[in-house]
């Protein structure tokens, strides 16, 4: 018998059934998470559900965040908001409000997701806690409203595709870079109904931010989650951030012989700049085979890259300059404490004094109905995680996804710039300066 | 939510009209974002591919199809985009593959999803309906069947049981 991926540990520990690829099984749920536009439909199948007792079977681990309408856009999603806020105060649930952040960093803040955890989200992005060692993966709200009343829910296992990067990765060539790259090299559905698997020496080198964006763009491919296998280094990062060490259970670990359905093997230093031209995740190209293209926006944020130490990568950039003439940034921070950090470390000063927007934290326009929306024909360059058609405002405008260096670089001349041109820094986590990590 | 949400049956024997699209449909382009703020079936209905195709929503018909290409439901994880297409009075989506979420979003809400590799040989306009126990799609306009994928055995125990919900509060003694 050969051996199993993470995916198969995991799911045969939460079903308690030893399962393969291709099984389904029920297994147990860890966290649950919802948020402004996909609770209402949860809560009420959870309703429907629960028929005349409802309860909440795991209120500590069941998060509702106000992040994609916020502040609210208008006065239906104003009501939504309300109706977040009154489930979790009659179910007692853990409740974020408009202002603090974006579900997905919020949960990864607040120490919801230890390594090991199983996690939905009813959010596509729910993936992302594979950079902290979970499986993370999204559901709809039928889904999501069953478990808060069940603790499980049903998972066909997946199969896995392993993605390992060996050696040093080179200047201007960050997490978001490689991710681009299989998404380029697989495909927009080339994951579907698996799991990514992250290793290789170049992976083990991530900071835990750097890690989040692998997994976080594991649905651009298709992926069901998309995991980096947790180490020292991310319980030294979760016990920074909450004051707690979590333990690395076996089963997040692969067996030696896993069976994958395909290996793709990298070497870091061959890798390059990348960016994704509209209208699809999947249509990654080195950067040099874009670069003079046009940008009327600049967007830096999201649950890909808006986190404190991308940000901090563009302001390092732009740092004593201005926009380039007829440009526009929009920066939003993933969450408050970014916000804050922001604030703390002059970052945020160096974006208004270079003509910069900066706004509350939350999705931002990466959701499509506020917060700097796109207008027919405007050319948008961004850190966020989809460009599809219309997924910023008008049909007719085009979103380009690079990486915060890249976005960086390219505010300075209002067209797509190569980040090696400019000075370019690479920041470990932040919140492990001084822990000696 | 079931079938009965969208406050009618569905009868995937009964011939509709095909609405076709083409590959890697994402979730934004069946319902964009802006309509979310409703979790009603038939107000979602009312702007399905609002912006793709706005001739769909006031021309489609109860018991119509959806066929798709390549990837179909790619994207977000809304089920708003399933739930807008039993509101709009889609009775079945056929795809050459789905995206994950979207697939199991239509099994759990009772909109039969059916993989078929022949959907690309389906013209829009064409009158077709399903066979889900078999695995088949009937083309009655070009007069062809295709194969299709019979659903898994667990999947095919939620669908007879009218989707999770009802899977759900079996569960739980609440029915």
């Amino acid at each position: 018998m050969t051996g199993k991926t993470i995916s198969e540990k995991l799911l045969s520990e939460k079903s308690g059934d030893d399962v393969r690829a291709g099984d389904y099984v029920e297994a147990e749920v860890d966290v649950m998470m919802t948020h402004d536009v996909t609770g209402p439909l949860t809560f009420e199948v959870f309703e429907d559900v629960t028929g005349d007792d409802p309860e909440l079977v795991d209120p500590d681990n069941t998060v509702i965040t106000i992040d994609h309408h916020a502040p609210a856009d208008g006065v239906e999603a104003a009501n939504n908001h309300n109706i977040v806020r009154e489930f979790a105060d009659e179910y007692g649930a853990q409740q974020y409000d408009v202002g603090d952040g974006i579900c997905h960093q919020l949960l990864v803040e607040e120490g919801f997701v230890s390594p090991g955890d199983l996690v939905i989200g009813a959010d596509s992005h729910s993936t992302t806690f594979g950079g902290v060692g979970g499986f993370g993966t999204g559901v709809g709200s039928t889904d999501l409203g069953t478990t808060l009343a069940t603790g499980e829910l049903w998972f066909r296992v997946p199969e896995t595709l392993r993605f390992e990067v060996e050696g040093d990765l080179p200047d201007g060539v960050y997490a978001k870079d490689l991710i681009l790259k299989f998404i380029g090299d697989v495909g927009f559905d080339g994951c579907t109904y698996k799991t990514a698997e992250y290793g290789g020496s170049a992976v083990e080198e991530l900071p835990i931010h750097e890690r989040l964006v692998l997994s976080n763009m594991a649905i651009e491919m298709g992926g069901k989650a998309g995991i980096v296998a947790p180490d020292e280094r991310t319980v030294d990062f979760l016990e920074a951030q909450t004051g707690e060490r979590p333990e690395i259970p076996a089963y997040t670990r692969p067996d030696d012989g896993a069976e994958y359905e395909a290996v793709h093997s990298y070497r870091a230093e061959s890798l390059s700049p990348q960016v994704s031209t509209p209208s699809n995740p999947e249509n990654a190209v080195p950067v040099d085979e874009v670069v003079g293209t046009e940008i009327d926006q600049l967007f830096v944020g999201t649950c890909t890259n808006g986190r404190y130490e991308d940000i901090r990568v563009v302001a390092d950039i732009i740092e004593g300059e201005r926009l380039a003439p007829d440009t526009r940034m929009v920066v939003v921070p993933a969450s408050r404490s970014v916000y804050k950090q922001m604030m703390d470390t002059g970052v945020m000063e160096t974006f208004v004094d270079a003509g910069a927007i900066v706004q509350s934290a939350g999705c931002g326009s990466c959701f499509g109905t506020h917060q700097g929306v796109l207008g027919d024909g405007d050319v948008c360059l961004a850190t966020a995680n989809r460009n599809f058609p219309g997924r910023e405002g008008s049909m007719t405008s085009e979103v380009y996804l690079a990486s915060p260096a890249t976005v960086g670089a390219s505010a300075l001349y209002g067209e797509i710039t190569d980040p090696r041109e400019v000075e370019l820094n690479r920041y470990d986590d932040y919140v492990l300066e001084g822990v000696g990590a | 939510m079931t079938d009965a949400d969208a406050g009618r049956d569905i009868d995937t024997t009964e011939p509709g009209r095909a609405w076709t699209f083409g590959d890697d449909i994402d979730t934004d382009q069946i319902i964009p974002s802006r309509f979310l703020v409703s979790s009603d079936p038939a107000e979602l209905g009312e702007h399905a591919f609002n912006d793709l195709r706005p001739e769909f929503a006031p021309n489609v018909s109860d018991g119509d199809f959806v066929v798709g290409g390549h990837n179909f439901g790619s994207g977000s994880s809304r089920e708003h985009a399933p739930l807008s297409l039993l509101g709009a009075g889609i009775d079945g989506v056929v795809a050459q593959s789905f995206a994950r979420i979207f697939f199991r979003n239509g099994i759990n809400l009772g909109l039969p999803v059916l993989i078929c590799p022949d959907a690309d040989r389906i013209e829009d306009g064409d009158a077709i309906s399903l066979r889900l126990a078999e695995g088949a799609v009937i083309n009655h306009t070009a007069d062809e069947r295709y194969d299709a994928d019979p659903l898994p055995e667990f999947l095919q125990t939620l669908v007879d049981r009218g989707g999770l919900e009802p899977y759900t509060r079996a569960k739980l003694g609440t029915e």
